[in-house]
């Protein structure tokens, strides 16, 4: 589990850093899409893995050990959510941009080559 | 509440030996009620015994001063919200505040006279021992009656000035924040606090001087009066800072009762330097006086509040305020008499050769102010007299000539003096009010003018002695000047008739001279009868801010034959003859600038600093930044990588813990969501919509991971996430440049774009391998003890509910959540907003060429059509079928959250895409003319409703947000649980429907818009981008 968590961790977070130095906005945006999974497991995983375990503490007595943590799961939600809206303002400024400057390049404009 | 009588130590030191003051004596002290003028007892007496008959439970009852300051501030609010021709009512407002100020102060008249400090105190930051702090004293007392009762007089005239085409809800909110907030310096018994109120009287002031914001005069005005006040202000926070450190308070009080305790200390001059800092700024004085002529670009009436009577007084109420703590130094002397003496000569040589009639007005308090701060400079107890009258005297008289200039520059249309003549006849009896106050301004007797300067001139004498001259010569100078400069306002009103005006002139309304003709009746008053008039007032405000020292002086108009009365002669004809020789001898009607001065100007040197500032910000911008994206990015992930090697430490010894185990099933997910994931990389360039797929694949086998190891909650939300997330960069790709054809690509790369990339795919397996190792790391390690014990343990019996993250959510970190659902709703209106001027390029203006095949059965039909009678049919059917069974899922998962996987977030992202899924089908049309939403609304509603839930806890006396369980008994449906925190997960569940709606369909309504013919688009363009049914 763990060392399977760990490489998909990795290949997303390679993929999204190989994405953001691309030189095109759509390009820009994948990576971050990528970046942010891979955040969001990442941080996740701070409370270590656990199956069949979900924080819902049906009665008072309980054994904390028997359940996984709740607070990274707490702060990913909201990243999730943050990251979705994140995601929406940088594609209306990508289009936005895109239609002031008539490129897609990062840059605003085509590089001369 | 506490006596205000400092402990008699009588032990400050006295500025200079020799000079012949007469102290109080110590028992004298004592009785501060022992005066030598019978009538100045008698109309004391008179005025308590009035003030005596207000019911003793008004006198001051709690929260009193404390009201003084903020119902300004609540009436600014409601006058905001006014409609924008309500000039009636918002002068009502803003004079029933001005009344009700009145009637608290008078009431507050007996127990202020007795000598007490009245205190009011509350909690702020009390760890840091900083307290909310309002303190009254007979200064205080003093400065509010003449804030208010000038502020009245101003919210008539501007009922007036204000033309029916301004909009007054804006000018009569600054104007009452104003007065709230010079109200809160005045009162405030607390250093820091002072310094807040002190940066917004800066900021109101920077809001009305820009008032007509149309103008370029104006906003320049306001920004150099801004900037250079509100640094002063800075100063001044770093001088009390200080002070505050030597004193080891902030506390007024304690810190005027530590004056040698601050004399003596090493950062004395660093505190006086900085506070002097915030008072000349603000008060004008030299050098930096050059703000005040521009601030005349404000309406006349907020020169007349701001800029005569009230915010310029606010410098040097200050250093009347710390006089006792930090006066009685050469330092003290040197730096405020030294800048006062500058100020005083040049504000008043530059203002006869001012012709605009404001600028000249602004001059000649420039030059006022300077000769208070000579005053306070000189520092003696009878100077400091001298200088609080006067504070009041040049209040009356240039608040009337302020509103004079205004009634002149209303009625005619111009203020220049070189047009302007002969105004006696038009206007005859605004003539008589200007030239009386004009006289006051020279020091004509019988006028309250001529008192304080003929005190001003007798301190000048006091600080030479015998021997040294300059300051009365400096002093006669100014009289001179004064005199040229009144001369040259009132010559207005003489001559022949100007030939034209740009209007014909008339009286203005009754009570639009009101406010000039009870000022100047005051000017009058006081300066004929002084003692019965003023001298209750004066002397309450001199007994409070002198205490023990408090001078016996003498309010009369008449001392005999003496040095002062000479001076004044010699200034009053020397001014005449000045005046006489510039008119005619040197043209000075038609003079356009100062001789000599207009080289010192302060104004291009604030311009020339501010423009160097911007230069160099510009340069370090050239130097260091670059406008190209991948570099920063290639060096941000470069540190990223190599900073952690260098700051980590020795890793910790590895203890391998019992693995989960390792499941061939999830490797097998992993397989091809890492696939995905380096497919979709691979793919963004060329083939956007296959990466988007791939990236979504990544995002399901996310969501899939959370599922799997124990986190239902985050598997939901992903899972909503991702959906509505490539709905929206699918709306986002139609918008983007056509695909690079194969023929257009180039196959052979060029060699530095090869290093490039390679460089670049090194940091990216790099960083990918880095954080694996990171994660791995971890995931190996036993956790350490956490704090999620404590939300396991409270949920169920703390926060009411079984699913720990909804509650840990809702409950305990409610805060965050209201923060982030507030950064959602943001987000949300940026996209709205940057949608609205959203101009797609030429080339992705028509309907792309997919919509446009002719073998597609739906490029003939408009999606309406198509969903209507066209092909989609069956499945818009189904839809619609569908909508109110996702509304009830919507609703479960919503009503569940608490207790099971569910909630606010993934309720209210179920429900938009149940909307989203009808949008996609019917289109935009459809959907609109069938469905009202108005996402704005869901936004402003889940805001509302979820801070009314945390404020709801405070009617309950709990903390912000505190949540509490109610227990219900329904019939059928049996025991409900009502957590409050409920309501709050509703308020959240509004504000993602709402965010998720209005981005996708602000942008969805683009394609709408480019379709329009281009006659169409032109109506429509100034309309918002998400028009239609949705607004």
């Amino acid at each position: 589990m763990e060392i399977v968590i760990a490489l998909a961790v990795g290949v997303m977070f390679g993929s999204g850093i190989w994405l953001i130095l691309r030189p095109r906005t759509f390009q820009l945006i994948t990576g971050l899409l990528l970046m942010s999974y891979a955040v969001n497991i990442f941080i996740f995983a701070m409370g270590r893995l656990s199956v069949d375990r979900p924080p819902i503490t049906l009665s008072p007595a309980i054994d904390p050990a028997q359940f996984a943590d709740p607070l990274p799961q707490g702060l990913v939600l909201t990243a999730i959510v943050i990251g979705f809206a994140t995601t929406a303002l940088y594609l209306v400024i990508m289009i936005g941009a895109r239609g002031l400057t008539g490129s897609d390049h990062v840059d605003g404009k085509e590089p001369r080559e | 509440m506490r006596d205000g009588a400092a402990p008699g130590t009588g032990s400050h030191r006295r500025p200079r030996d020799g000079t012949p003051i007469t102290h109080a004596t110590e028992a004298n002290a004592r009785k501060k009620k022992e005066f030598s003028s019978i009538d100045h007892v008698l109309a004391r007496d008179l005025l308590w015994y009035l003030l005596r008959s207000v019911p003793p439970a008004f006198r001051h009852g709690p929260m009193l001063l404390a009201s003084l300051v903020f119902v300004p501030f609540i009436a600014s609010l409601i006058a905001a919200l006014m409609p924008q021709d309500a000039r009636n009512r918002e002068s009502w407002l803003a004079a029933g505040v001005a009344v009700y100020g009145l009637v608290v102060v008078a009431s507050l008249y007996p127990a202020i006279s007795e000598g007490t400090v009245l205190r009011e105190e509350f909690a702020w930051l009390p760890a840091q021992g900083l307290h909310f702090l309002l303190r009254m004293d007979g200064l205080a007392w003093v400065f509010i009656l003449l804030v208010l009762a000038i502020g009245l007089l101003v919210v008539l005239y501007a009922r007036y000035y204000m033309s029916p085409d301004d909009p007054v809800p804006r000018f009569f909110s600054f104007l009452l924040a104003f007065m709230g907030s010079m109200l809160g310096v005045v009162l405030s018994g607390n250093l820091v606090q002072l310094v807040v109120f002190w940066e917004l009287t800066s900021l109101t002031s920077f809001l009305l001087i820009g008032y007509w914001h149309h103008r370029a005069d104006a906003r320049r005005g306001a920004r150099m009066a801004f900037t250079v006040t509100a640094t002063g202000g800075l100063c001044l926070l770093a001088g009390v800072l200080v002070l505050g450190h030597i004193v080891g308070s902030y506390d007024l009080d304690i810190v005027l009762a530590a004056g040698d305790l601050i004399r003596a200390d090493d950062l004395y001059l660093t505190a006086l330097v900085l506070i002097a800092l915030g008072a000349l700024t603000k008060s004008a004085q030299f050098p930096f006086h050059f703000w005040l002529p521009h601030a005349m670009a404000a309406p006349t009436p907020v020169s007349s509040y701001l800029h005569s009577a009230t915010m310029v007084k606010a410098g040097v109420f200050l250093l009347v305020r710390l006089w006792p703590a930090l006066s009685g130094t050469p330092e003290w002397t040197w730096i405020i008499a030294g800048a006062g003496v500058c100020t005083l000569l040049i504000g008043a040589f530059i203002a006869i050769f001012q012709h605009d009639l404001k600028g000249l007005l602004a001059y000649s308090t420039i030059s006022h102010l300077g000769l208070i701060t000579v005053l306070i400079g000189i520092g003696t107890p009878l100077a400091m007299v001298a200088a609080i009258f006067h504070i009041l005297n040049h209040a009356t008289f240039k608040a009337s000539l302020f509103m004079a200039a205004g009634i002149i520059d209303h009625e005619t249309g111009t203020r220049d003096m070189r047009i302007l003549g002969g105004l006696r006849q038009k206007l005859p009896i605004t003539a008589t009010l200007a030239i009386v106050a004009s006289a006051a301004m020279a020091g004509v007797p019988l006028l309250n003018g001529f008192l304080s300067k003929e005190m001003f001139f007798a301190e000048t004498l006091h600080v030479g002695g015998d021997r040294n001259w300059w300051m009365s010569t400096a002093a006669i100078a100014m009289g001179m000047f004064s005199v040229a400069y009144s001369l040259r306002f009132i010559s207005i009103f003489f001559g022949k008739p100007a030939g034209e005006l740009p209007r014909d002139p008339h009286e203005p309304p009754r009570w639009m001279r009101f406010p000039v003709e009870l000022l100047v009746l005051t000017c009058l008053v006081v300066g004929m009868v002084p003692a019965i008039s003023i001298g209750p007032v004066l002397d309450l405000a001199v007994s409070a801010s002198l205490r023990e020292q408090t001078p016996h002086y003498d309010l009369a108009t008449w001392h005999g034959w003496n040095l002062p009365l000479l001076m004044s002669v010699i200034a009053l004809l020397g001014g005449i003859a000045l005046y006489a020789v510039l008119r005619w001898r040197f043209n000075l009607r038609e003079r356009t600038r100062a001789p000599l001065l207009s080289h010192f100007n302060g104004a291009q040197a604030y311009e020339t600093a501010m423009q160097s500032l911007t230069r160099a910000a510009e340069w370090l911008l050239r130097r260091l930044g670059t406008a190209k994206l991948q570099p920063q990015l290639f060096l941000m992930m470069l540190a990223l990588l190599t900073l952690p090697l260098l700051l980590a430490g020795a890793p910790p010894e590895w203890t391998i813990l019992p693995l989960e185990g390792f499941d061939p099933l999830f490797a097998g997910v992993w397989l091809i969501g890492g696939a995905c994931a380096i497919a979709g990389a691979w793919m963004a360039k060329y083939h956007r919509l296959t990466a988007l797929v791939l990236v979504g694949g990544t995002g399901i086998v996310t969501a899939a991971t959370f599922l799997w190891l124990s986190a239902p909650d985050l598997a939901l939300t992903q899972l909503m996430v991702e959906t509505v997330t490539t709905v929206l960069i699918l709306l986002g790709l139609r918008w983007l440049p056509p695909r690079i054809e194969a023929s257009e690509l180039q196959l052979t790369v060029s060699r530095t774009v090869w290093i490039r990339r390679t460089l670049h795919m090194i940091v990216a397996v790099a960083g990918g391998l880095a954080l694996a190792a990171l994660t791995y790391a971890v995931l190996v390690h036993p956790a350490s003890d956490t704090i999620a014990d404590f939300f396991l343990y409270n949920a169920l019996s703390g926060g009411g509910g079984s699913n720990v993250v909804n509650v840990l959510l809702v409950d305990f970190r409610s805060f965050d959540t209201l923060g982030e659902v507030t950064v959602l709703a943001i987000v949300a209106l940026t996209v709205y907003a940057l949608l609205r001027r959203f101009r797609p390029a030429p080339d992705s203006a028509e309907m792309p060429p997919q919509q446009r095949h002719a073998f597609d059965p739906a490029s003939r039909q408009s999606p309406a059509e198509q969903a209507d009678s066209g092909y989609l049919l069956v499945a818009g059917i189904y839809l619609r079928l569908l909508l109110p069974f996702m509304g009830v899922i919507s609703v479960y998962f919503f009503m569940r959250g608490h207790n099971l996987p569910g909630g606010g977030f993934v309720a209210g992202l179920i429900f938009a895409v149940a909307i989203l899924v009808q949008y996609m089908l019917a289109g935009a049309t459809w959907v609109e003319t069938h469905i009202t939403l108005r996402p704005h609304r869901w936004l402003g509603f889940g805001l509302l409703l979820a801070c009314a839930t945390g404020l709801g806890a405070w009617a309950f006396g709990h903390p912000f947000l505190t949540t509490h369980t109610a227990h219900l008994d329904l019939p059928l449906l049996g025991e409900l649980h009502m957590p409050s925190a409920f309501l709050f997960d509703l308020g959240v569940f509004a504000v993602v429907v709402g965010t998720t709606m209005l981005m996708l369909v602000a942008l969805a309504h683009q394609s709408l818009r480019a379709h329009k013919k281009p006659g169409e688009q032109a109506a429509d363009a100034g309309l918002p981008a998400a028009n239609g049914g949705m607004l």
